[in-house]
């Protein structure tokens, strides 16, 4: 099976150099796009190939590209940013690209910005990656020493310069408007939309954010093209993807697997199936943000369309596994405590509802919560849903919360009628 | 008052970015590297190199949880409380550094060790718990790793 994005990496977790990269065909699909390619080409190229945005909402690549603005008389400078702020929690795929793979990101990124006429680019990254930002930034620097970067790259006449930006917390950073701000040395509070990015981005100038999965993908379509690309997957979205097992399985871990392999596989084949002495009782597929999962889902695919049947979402498809010796309600509450901390405080409804909630699972959990909770936290699910928000942080996290409630009712119930958490031992 | 050294690392900040502005996370975390935590007096000497009033620095340096307004310890542990440090059993791990080091989540210790504080996900859910102390990675931890850990530092 090709492994497009991970079959080139070292065993050893060290990062592929620079001449390793070229002799694995490493820097050629550049090479091929500008000797023999329009912008226009490698974008339709794109479009053609099905791929979609890895950070989690699988818009298709090639039509967010579309709505950049080109041409001579457009505002400059144009920029091309890349989403490393990985901290949706559960999720630890772009780490393993960025800290094994530098070079195959930014190959990537030179791509996309020569199809996009961009003239920078921003690589956003999460401080606690400390690997990922020495490899990045010595990546760059080999870059630019091979003219793979700079002026006039290749000899082509097309110049891209690359910076890499490295953050100092806050999930809020990871949502593409937010992240223009933090770059900006503002507040990373996110912007209201529309106007996008394509049109008003980076210092109200014209900007494309795309993950770095994603980034790491358009190589391999452009040296191969968008059929053999096509041809990786097991739907009708392109390609393979990065899906990850966390929780208490036998052997947890991310593994590169065409697109639309089911959960199942991902859980007995790959995961090696539960810990000896647990049961699998739900997940959450992608991270943190999307609805719960149960055992009857787990023949369904893992890809964006595919995932739509289950009521949740591919998400990043990281899978975290709740097993039956873990409280979901304790699983919920450390949820949205996680996503009440995170909360930028720009818009009421996240601000002053997320620790609502929050005090409200943590009074079920301890035994003291009433079955009209159960109703009150059916209604926030609605009010901090879709719609009510500036961003999709609170309408993310009502994602586990409302399946919680659906999938675990009686869990909820039996912590108020006993007044106390039945996981725990004693009492 | 910044020193010649520090001076010279947000000037060099300032050249790499487009904008005065935007170096304003760079140049906070080049006064933490140096000093460990961020003052008023570094704040009101920042913004005037950024070009920003100390108002407006110091909301953005509030804003990250990883640029400390306050005084930390030698070294800063971060334990990962997201959710599957969670199900592999984050509390027991917390409550060891907790009655280990005599301190709560965003106390310092008083012989200024360390700092402990909460921190997302660290993108180590593979080999969870997960926690850095100072800028190295630590996973698969259980009470004994901890304290082989801690006792590195001094």
């Amino acid at each position: 099976m090709d492994k497009p994005l991970t079959g080139a990496m070292r065993s050893d977790g060290q990062a592929l150099s620079l001449k390793e990269y070229e002799d694995a065909g490493g820097y050629s699909a550049l090479r091929k796009a500008l000797k023999g390619m329009t912008p226009h080409e490698v974008l339709e190229e794109v479009k053609k190939s099905n791929l979609r945005g890895r950070g989690g909402a699988g818009f298709p690549t090639g039509l967010k590209w579309s709505f950049m603005p080109m041409g001579a008389d457009v505002a400059r400078p144009k920029y091309l940013v890349c989403n490393a702020d990985e901290m949706e929690p559960g999720t630890f795929k772009d780490r393993l690209l960025l800290e094994g793979n530098p070079h195959l990101l930014l190959e990537g990124m030179v791509l996309s910005g020569f199809a996009l006429d961009a003239d920078i680019a921003y690589i956003f990254l999460r401080w606690e990656y400390r690997v990922a930002a020495e490899r990045l930034e010595r990546a760059i620097e080999e870059a630019y020493q091979s003219n793979y970067l700079g002026k006039n790259i290749l000899g082509s006449g097309y110049s891209l310069d690359m910076r890499l930006h490295v953050s100092a917390g806050r999930y809020i950073c990871g949502e593409e408007t937010a992240l223009l701000n933090a770059l900006e040395g503002k507040r990373a509070v996110p912007r209201s939309k529309p106007p996008h990015p394509q049109v008003s981005g980076l210092w109200g100038k014209p900007t494309v954010v795309n993950n770095a999965e994603t980034y790491c993908n358009v190589p391999h379509i452009i040296g191969n093209g968008a059929d053999w690309y096509k041809g990786l997957s097991r739907t009708d979205e392109g390609g393979t993807k990065l899906y990850g097992v966390s929780g208490r399985v036998k052997r947890p871990g991310a593994w590169e697997l065409p697109m639309g392999t089911t959960m199942r596989e991902l859980l007995e084949e790959h995961g090696g199936g539960m810990r000896d002495g647990y049961k699998f009782r739900g997940a959450l597929p992608g991270g943190a943000s999307t609805d719960f999962i149960l055992e009857e889902h787990l023949d369904v695919r893992m890809d964006f369309e595919s995932m739509q049947k289950t009521g949740s979402r591919m998400g990043t498809g990281t899978m975290i596994v709740l097993d039956d010796k873990t409280c979901p309600v304790g699983m919920v509450l450390n949820l949205q405590t996680f996503f009440a901390r995170e909360s930028c405080g720009w818009c009421t409804p996240c601000r002053e509802g997320l620790p609502w909630i929050v005090k409200m699972l943590d009074a079920i959990e301890r035994g003291e919560g009433g079955m009209e909770d159960l109703e009150i936290l059916q209604q926030q699910t609605r009010l901090l849903g879709p719609g009510n928000t500036f961003c999709a942080l609170a309408p993310g996290a009502m994602e586990p919360l409302q399946s919680a409630l659906k999938y675990f009712k009686a869990d909820f119930e039996k912590h108020i009628r006993e007044r106390r958490c039945p996981y725990k031992g004693g009492v | 008052m910044l020193t010649e050294e520090e001076k010279k690392e947000v000037e060099e900040e300032l050249r790499k970015n487009e904008r005065k502005k935007a170096a304003a996370v760079e140049a906070l975390k080049v006064v933490q590297r140096h000093r460990g935590w961020v003052s008023q007096d570094d704040i009101d000497e920042l913004s005037e190199a950024l070009d920003m009033t100390p108002d407006e620095l110091d909301a953005v340096a509030t804003f990250y949880s990883l640029i400390f307004r306050k005084p930390v310890g030698r070294h800063v542990i971060l334990i990962c409380d997201s959710v599957s440090c969670w199900i592999m059993e984050y509390e027991r791990m917390l409550q060891h550094l907790t009655s280990r080091l005599g301190i709560r989540p965003g106390e310092t210790t008083s012989d200024g060790r360390f700092t402990l504080l909460p921190v997302a996900c660290l993108g180590a859910c593979d080999r969870a718990p997960a926690m850095m102390v100072g800028e190295t990675l630590y996973t698969d931890l259980a009470p004994e790793k901890i304290d082989e850990i801690l006792d590195k530092y001094k």
